[in-house]
Parts: structure tokens; sequence; C-alpha cells
């Protein structure tokens, strides 16, 4: 039982979001059992991180058949650890959604989808067939939209539109991507993938056949002209809500990138320029949709958008150490913006506006737990130690030694502006003292909720803080982490060998 | 619609439908047919039984609120795909087969026990469904 380890986080999740179904209708009980089986879940991910670490590549056949023909569910370094991410964010956000979301949204099921959303970002994470990725992504899809309508408020229902219509043409493109690379090489599998696609001699499409993933993954992690989407829809739902898109959906899209371009296609000069130019206007525009937004989950959403730029700007370089920037930032990133957005609905709880010209006097009501806020924040701006400053560190000076001197450029530029965005943000909510705001009747304020529910706000906050701490003070064992995982990506062998079990 | 040729007739037809709807999802190992058919003619089944007595009238029939098969069907799936890491040791959907022939069901495996859990979840989505939708018109 102990070689199925693989897909235990899968069967974790799915068992969760069974039994909450059973629940429908009792709120009270769907809040306990999602929180403790996130942490069970946490466990189990802890356990799966470990033993890769130790042993490496692990790997099961779904059905028992033979690995090209059969679904392969794989787990090297870099899904273990997304796992890992992911069952933290999970824990947090699950207790973050107990103490928040409103029951009027509970009751139609939010719990369960939350689970088959995690379910399907961890599926996506550790499966090794291209078209079961797909799937995945359908389920991540299908699930983040009911999560983004729940409720629904006229807002709501607009960004979902635009959020949906576009996620299902990245899904058709994706698709056609897979169609065409099947007709190329007649398999799925993205180990048995790797060696034929090389040996494919119409080059020339295997070129269009990349540059199609890169934009249905494109689409999915809101690169440069194909982000519209995020900023229309990932402000409307509740910040529950916010916190896992936002930390995790469009992560997913990276993860695929980064997995598709370094195990199945080789990266030539034309498709890393692609890619480079690519991040680069990611960074800078979404910088700049950053500065003038003054709602604040739309300026996490466009910074978001601009701190992709980062990872691609990794992935496009292309050398060992860049991918390994690129690898910590994802870590960093994925902790960051859950964490900031479920401190944007704990500002909101507390003064029930958004805006930060309205907001203001947050320091002087609540000190305490400003500088809990600020380590999100300031994590995030990557001010040395503090966990986002290393990535950037290792990417600047990979730049460097590859004279990618207008990346260099981007990146500098787009962390400025990171910086005056989060010092305009902090002057305005945290400093400023702002005028009364008018008593909203009926909104659940934050000092009339119960301890509990406080605790239950405060604590994932907390916790993820901590991880960001970590993050920037244990930046050797993170960094370490990220070049094992840079490793086995750009030498893939022992990722084929175990799926192929050769 | 409560004409009494539809409504005599659907007395008849709703467990003339459910038998067959069985009938497909047990042909469906090798042949065309399987859950996903199968539960999409049971639902059919029900649709035709509210459409001529009302709806009151199927509810009362089934007793149960037909969203209950949701989590019922995704566990009878779920055990399924399971099975084999707990009594075998093999990998998840590792299908496992009863080794007899038995009569009208043919080989007995975990595979069917998939189909039965896709049979109730279709079920339960399409009459939850339609339920909802007729009852808000």
């Amino acid at each position: 039982m102990i070689e199925q380890l693989v897909i235990y986080p899968l069967i974790t999740q799915m068992l969760l979001a069974i039994v909450l179904m059973f629940f429908w209708s009792r709120i009270r009980w769907q809040r306990v059992v999602s929180i403790f089986g996130s942490l069970i879940n946490l466990g189990v991910a802890i356990w799966l991180f470990v033993t890769v670490w130790q042993g490496g590549t692990l790997s099961i056949q779904a059905g028992n058949w033979e690995a090209p023909f059969g679904i392969t569910f794989v787990a090297d370094t870099f899904a273990a650890t997304l796992v890992l991410l992911t069952a933290i964010a999970g824990v947090a956000v699950s207790s973050f959604s107990a103490g928040s979301v409103i029951p009027a949204r509970l009751k139609f099921g939010f719990f369960p989808i939350f689970h088959f959303l995690l379910l399907g970002l961890n599926g996506a994470f550790l499966t090794g067939d291209i078209f079961n990725l797909y799937v995945w992504f359908e389920i991540i899809i299908i699930t983040s939209f009911v999560l983004l309508t729940i409720g629904g408020e006229k807002a709501q229902l607009e960004g979902a539109v635009k959020y949906f219509t576009l996620n299902i043409l990245a899904s058709i493109v994706f698709l056609t991507a897979i169609a065409v690379l099947y007709g190329l090489t007649g398999s799925l599998n993205m180990a048995d993938l790797a060696s034929k696609v090389a040996a494919v001699e119409n080059r020339t499409l295997v070129q269009v056949n990349a540059l199609l993933f890169l934009v249905g993954f494109g689409i999915k992690s809101a690169l440069f002209p194909l982000y519209f989407w995020l900023p229309a829809s990932y402000h409307t739902p509740p910040s529950a809500v916010s916190a896992i898109f936002g930390g995790l959906l469009t992560k997913v899209g990276v993860y695929a990138l980064i997995r598709v371009f370094t195990l199945i296609f080789e990266v030539d000069p034309f498709l890393q320029n692609v890619l480079l130019a690519v991040a680069v206007l990611t960074l800078f525009s979404g910088a700049v949709g950053a500065i003038v937004q003054n709602n604040i989950r739309k300026i996490f959403s466009y910074l978001v958008i601009c701190h992709i730029g980062y990872m691609i700007a990794g992935l496009g370089m292309m050398t060992e150490m860049a991918i390994a920037g690129a690898i910590f930032y994802l870590i960093h990133d994925i902790m960051v913006k859950t964490n900031l957005f479920m401190m944007s609905g704990v500002i909101y709880k507390i003064k029930a506006n958004h805006n930060i010209r309205k907001l203001g006097d947050f320091y002087a009501d609540h000190p305490k737990l400003s500088l809990l806020f600020a380590i999100p924040l300031f994590s995030l701006v990557g001010i040395p130690p503090l966990s986002g400053f290393w990535p950037k560190l290792s990417l600047i000076s990979e730049g460097w030694f590859t004279e990618n001197f207008i990346v260099i450029g981007a990146i500098i530029f787009a962390s400025f502006i990171t910086l005056v965005v989060i010092i305009k943000l902090w002057g305005e909510v945290f400093w400023k003292t702002g005028e009364k705001l008018p008593e909203v009747r009926n909104f659940p304020y934050f000092n009339k909720l119960t301890n509990i529910k406080k605790t239950q706000m405060l604590a994932p906050i907390i916790l993820l803080s901590i991880v960001s701490l970590y993050l920037g003070f244990g930046a050797g064992n993170i960094q370490n982490l990220a070049e094992r995982i840079a490793f086995e990506l750009m030498d893939n062998q022992e990722y084929i060998n175990t799926v192929l079990s050769k | 619609m409560k004409t009494i040729i539809l409504r005599t007739a659907s007395n008849y037809m709703l467990p003339l439908l459910l038998v067959f709807s069985v009938f497909i999802l047990l042909r469906g190992h090798y042949l065309p047919g399987g859950g996903f058919v199968g539960g999409l003619i049971a639902s059919i089944a029900f649709v035709l039984h509210a459409f001529a007595n009302g709806l009151g009238d199927t509810r009362q029939l089934i007793r149960f609120h037909p969203g209950f098969l949701m989590p019922t069907g995704l566990t009878v799936s779920f055990l399924s795909g399971v099975s084999p890491i707990i009594f075998a040791g093999k990998p998840l959907m590792t299908g496992l087969w009863y080794p007899h022939h038995l009569p009208i069901v043919g080989n007995l495996g975990s595979a069917l026990f998939f189909d039965i859990g896709v049979y109730l979840v279709v079920l339960g989505v399409t009459l939850t469904i339609i339920f909802t939708i007729s009852e808000s018109v």
C-alpha cells in the first residue's frame, strides 16, 4: 500500500468532497470536516514530499496498464512540492472560508466544490499524461466557475462570464494542441513524448504545436496579451475564493508551461525569445495596471499577473539557475498571494469597503493586525531578507550571465513598481487618517463575529505569514529545494526512467 | 399534460424503462451502453412520471431527495476505484474480477460497481436539475 502513495493526495481530497456532499445542508459539520480533512491532507502531502525528497521520483500506473498506454501518476520533487504547497494553502483557505463566508453561500455546496477544486489541482500536479492533464484542467475550471458564481451577485456573474469564456477558449486551444501532438507521435504519456517529439522530422509543425501549448497555458496563467479575464473576475467572489484563485489557479498554468517546455519540447532560440518577450511585457503591463487601481483586490489581481512574469522570465532564460529562481518565486508567490487575498478579506470585514481612497486609520485602530499584515505585504515586495528577495536575486544574476539585459530591466522595473504600489497601499490603508465610513446595515462586521470565527480568519493568515518568514529566513533550504527541482527538470532522465520503468 | 392516456401509460412505462435502464447498464461493459446512458434512461422514467402525474406524486414515489443519489453514487464509484489498493495492493482502478461466471450479469468485476456509481450520479444530477427547473417554472 505504501507504493501507492502518489495517489493518496487525490484520494483524500476526493473522499473529503464526497463526505462533505453527504452533509450538504449541515453547514456546521461541513466547516469541521473541511478543516480537519484539510489537516489530514496536509499530513499526506508532507508524507509524500518527505518520501520523494529521500527516495527520488515515484510513479504508479492507474489501472495497472503499462506506461505508454495507461494513465501514469508521477511525483517528482516539483510535483510533490506543489502538492505540499496546495495542501498548506488548502488548510489556510478552508479555515478562512469557515470563518468568513456567509451561510447563504455555504448552503450551496461551497466546501464540497472547494475540495473538488483542490482535487483538480493535485491531479494536475501529479499526472504524467498530457490528456489527463487536460481533464484535471477541466475539473479546475468547472469547480472554479461554481465558486465564482455562488451567491449570484450581478458583479460575480459578469466576472464569471469573462472568466469562463476565456478559460474555455484556452481549453479548446490546449485540446487542439494535444490532438496535433497525438497525430505527430501517437502517444500521450509525457515521458514517452519526451523521446518521440525529438524524433519527429517535421520540425515546423512541432514548433507550431509548442506555440499552441504556449497560448493555451498562457491564457490560464494570465500572460501578457491574454490576461484580461483575471482582473475582471478575481475581485468579485468572496475573499476566500479569491485567495485560492490568486494563490493557485494561475500557478497551475505556470506549472504546466514549465513541465511541457522542459520535458516534452526542446526550447529553441525562437521560442526562448517569445517566452522572454512575453515575460517582459507581462511584468510591464501587470505593474502598470496595479499602480492605477484603487480597489485592494484589483491591485492584488494585477500584481498576480505582474509576478507571473518573473516565473516565465526564469523559464525563458532556460538555464538551471534561472529555472531554480522561477521555482523559488513560484513557491514564494503561492504562499504570499493566498495570504494577501485573505488579508484583504479581513480588511473588508472590518471596514466594509475595498477602496483604498476611502480606507484609512488601520494602523491606529488595529496595530497588531497591521504588523501581521506587513509580513505578506513586504514579503511580496521582496525587501531582504523576506522571501521575495531571494528568487529575484537568482533571476537577475542569471539574466546578467545570459546577457538578457532587457529582462533584468523589466524585473527591476516590476519590483520597483510593486514597491511603489505596496507603499501607496500601506500609506492609504494603514497610515492615512481616513474619512468616517458609513455603517452598512446587516453587514457581518469583524468585531460582531464570535471569537471562533475571528480565530478561523486570523489563524490561517498567521500560518501563511510564518511560512513566508521561513521562506525568507530559511532561504538556503528553499534554494536547495529549487535547485534540485531545476536539476531534475533539466536532466529529465530520472523522470522518464521512473515512468517507463527502464 | 395530465391526460388519462399519458397517465395510464406512464404507470406501465416507469417499471419498463427502469428495467431497460438496468439492462443498458449491464450491457455496457463490451457493447454500447453503460452507467451514463443507463442513468439517463432511468431519469427519463421518472421525468415521464412527473409529466403525467405532477411533481408531487413523483417526489412521493422516490421518497428521498434525488440529490442524495450524487454522493451515494460517488461513494460507490470511489470505493470501486480504491478497492484494488485496499484488497490487492494494486494501483488505483485496477480491475478486480470474481473468477466465476454468473448468470445474466456475466463476469462480476469492480468495473461494474464503477458503472453503477456513474448510473446513480447521473440519475441524481438529472433529476435534481429537472425537478428544480420545473419547480421554479
